[in-house]
């Protein structure tokens, strides 16, 4: 088994796949280009010497020309998986995500299928706010795509793959900090993980408990798992026990294995570094408040970035984010209640 | 004058023009009726376009059509009785009733679910040419739009890459003269909306008389030889005109008497029903006896699908993510 980061997990998954499968192809601008950087993040890096310009195609800086090319292709019997350098791109997308790709095997009465893979780096990291957002809280809205957001080499190649051979839509969330690839980023994560070779999957829907504790439960994904295990850390030390679940895909979500860990501990903690109002934890925390009230001690905190565009000076940016620090304030809190 | 081919293939093209234009004028005494439930965006006076284009494509070749689809969905071989099931909402609806008039269409018979957003199939068709091509077949995509599309940002990113990729595509602008109900004058400076713009993408076009199903089949011929041999795509501009409004309750206050009069004079079915009778193709009787027995076949599909069952409500909860079935 070789260690590896997520941008090289991420890559062997594509590379993988392509291998086994002939329909399997990547598309993006600069997804691949002699010389570049092989996407914004490296994942794609190598992929053409292997596989040709044919399935590694380069295109124009057009948004809504490569997620329309995924549907068509898509619909027709291909599995393009599209390289969006930034997640905040997916705006200049919208229609062909939400009106095409999320509809049409529902208005077609389920005669049309459309497998496609949108790969969206996502989070802050001193790139200003149009760089920056955590986006997946608008897709986790729209019925008929599925959302992900792996946080561990092992989970990246294995979550891929499952993405890749899905036969609807996914929207794939990877954090900048967490990729660990050629491309250096400040406050980055060093991550390398275990990660198989050869061929298995993750199941969508199927959350990880990456600690386990009995006083609070945390669910935290990408950046903000590992900001909530380390918070943990410290928190065991002060006498308080966290569980802090990485939910691994958020569409499907797995409520179960959330209720399971409430069920034990009472007391209920979302982090994430969407902003606050209508992010993914708002659901979730309403999910709760309406089938477990009973079971909660206490009220349920969210804790995510505040309702403002990502600033760029770092002091603003880190206020902005959910901090480890104020992750630890929240467990606190919570802990008395 | 475009040649009159032998008389089966005439015959052939003169009947499905004559399906659609009796399936929209149907389809409009029922909705004034009030018997036929949603919305209509009809295809009436349009009907060369759809067969010129689809006659000599095949089952494999795919055709991307927009909000107004009934003629291109009929060309292309949608069944007419899953056409109006879908119409009156039926579970026996091309689409099961999920899809109504805006989104017919088969992708069993390469009629790809029709789009109800301005420009939202260009790029669509570009992915499904590139697949055409990917996949090593010679099969084609023909993308129908209107003179609207051509102002939308899809319009430009779709038409440069498939230019560029050299994608087995044709883009079909109908060009009916009004986006909804505003004069394409208004919007665009050019004459040609979507042909004088292939220059800048460096597509080959041209410009046809979308009311004349000969031309139009001549250019299509054209077209979908160059898509299948890998020299790219072309535009084709047809220029046309809607019998009825852009949708329902469209009275079409905003187009004079004299424009309608002058395009009415030219309407695509009576024209090439003339040429028909007066080159000897065809006689009268026959040509009567044709439009007969497609109005009975309509109405008997009218009368099927409206006492066909209702789709279950709880049926409205599945197909959200596929479910297997036609791949």
């Amino acid at each position: 088994m070789a260690e590896l980061s997520i941008a090289d997990a991420l890559k062997q998954a594509l590379q993988e796949e392509m291998r086994r499968d002939e329909t399997v192809f990547c598309l993006g601008e600069d997804v691949d280009i002699k010389g570049g950087m092989g996407g914004a993040f490296t994942v794609t890096k190598g992929l053409l010497d292997e596989f040709g310009p044919e399935r590694v195609l380069n295109t124009p800086i057009a948004e809504i020309l490569i997620s329309g090319v995924c549907v068509g292709a898509g619909m027709t019997g291909m599995r393009p998986v599209a390289d969006l350098q930034y997640g905040d791109f997916l705006f200049c997308m919208m229609d062909q995500l939400v009106n095409q790709a999320a509809k049409m095997c529902y208005m077609s009465g389920g005669k049309v299928h459309i497998p496609m893979v949108m790969r969206a780096p996502c989070g802050a990291t001193n790139r200003g706010a149009q760089h920056a957002q955590s986006l997946e809280s608008y897709f986790i809205h729209v019925p008929g795509l599925k959302v992900i957001c792996p946080s561990t080499p092992y989970d990246a190649k294995g979550l891929m793959k499952q993405a890749i051979r899905d036969d609807n839509p996914v929207l794939v969330f990877e954090h900048k900090l967490l990729y660990g690839g050629a491309r250096k980023e400040k406050d980055a994560i060093k991550i390398a993980g275990e990660v198989p070779e050869g061929d298995y999957t993750v199941e969508f829907g199927k959350a990880a408990v990456r600690k386990e504790g009995k006083d609070i439960t945390i669910v935290a994904n990408l950046l903000m798992s590992y900001r909530a295990q380390e918070a943990a850390k410290v928190l065991e030390e002060e006498g308080i026990s966290c569980e802090v679940i990485d939910p691994r895909t958020l569409v499907p979500f797995d409520y179960e294995t959330v209720e399971k860990s409430v069920k034990k501990t009472g007391k209920l903690m979302i982090v994430h570094e969407d902003t606050y109002t209508g992010g993914w934890g708002a659901q979730v925390s309403s999910h709760f408040a309406e089938h477990n009230i009973y079971d909660l001690d206490a009220p349920i905190k969210v804790v995510a970035a505040y309702d403002t565009p990502i600033p760029f000076a770092s002091p603003m940016e880190d206020f902005v984010i959910p901090s480890t620090e104020r992750i630890l304030e929240a467990a606190r809190e919570l802990a008395k209640a | 004058m475009f040649k009159m081919p032998e008389k089966e293939r005439a015959i052939g093209m003169y009947k499905k023009m004559c399906e659609i234009r009796q399936y929209e004028e149907t389809i409009y005494y029922l909705f004034l009726e009030g018997i036929m439930p949603g919305t209509i965006h009809q295809s009436h006076g349009q009907e060369a376009c759809a067969v010129g284009m689809i006659y000599d494509l095949r089952k494999e070749d795919y055709i991307l059509t927009t909000h107004r689809p009934a003629g291109h969905d009929l060309a292309k071989g949608v069944s007419l009785r899953s056409m109006m099931c879908e119409m009156f909402g039926k579970a026996e609806g091309c689409c099961k009733g999920k899809g109504g008039a805006m989104h017919t269409g088969d992708i069993s018979v390469g009629a790809v679910t029709a789009n109800a957003i301005v420009g939202g199939n260009l790029p669509i068709a570009a992915g499904v040419a590139l697949r055409c091509k990917m996949l090593k077949t010679d099969n084609v995509a023909v993308c129908f739009f209107g003179d609207g599309a051509s102002n939308e940002g899809s319009f430009h990113e779709a038409l440069n890459a498939a230019a560029v990729w050299k994608l087995p595509v044709v883009y079909v602008c109908e060009n009916n003269l009004y986006s909804a109900t505003t004069s394409i004058k208004m919007t665009c400076n050019l004459e040609n909306v979507a042909a004088d713009r292939g220059l800048a993408y460096g597509i080959p076009s041209e410009v046809v008389d979308g009311n004349d199903v000969l031309a139009i089949n001549e250019a299509a011929e054209r077209a979908i030889e160059r898509a299948r041999k890998g020299e790219g795509p072309t535009i084709l501009e047809l220029k046309t005109y809607r019998i009825g409004g852009h949708s329902r309750n469209d009275a079409c206050g905003y187009r004079t008497e004299e424009e309608e009069k002058e395009w009415f004079s030219r309407d695509p079915i009576a024209s090439f029903r003339a040429r028909l009778l007066n080159e000897g193709v065809a006689s009268e009787e026959e040509l009567q006896k044709i439009e007969e027995e497609i109005q009975a076949q309509i109405d008997a599909e009218v009368e099927y699908a409206q006492n066909a069952p209702d789709p279950e409500p709880e049926s409205a909860l599945r197909e959200v993510y596929w479910e297997g079935g036609i791949a």
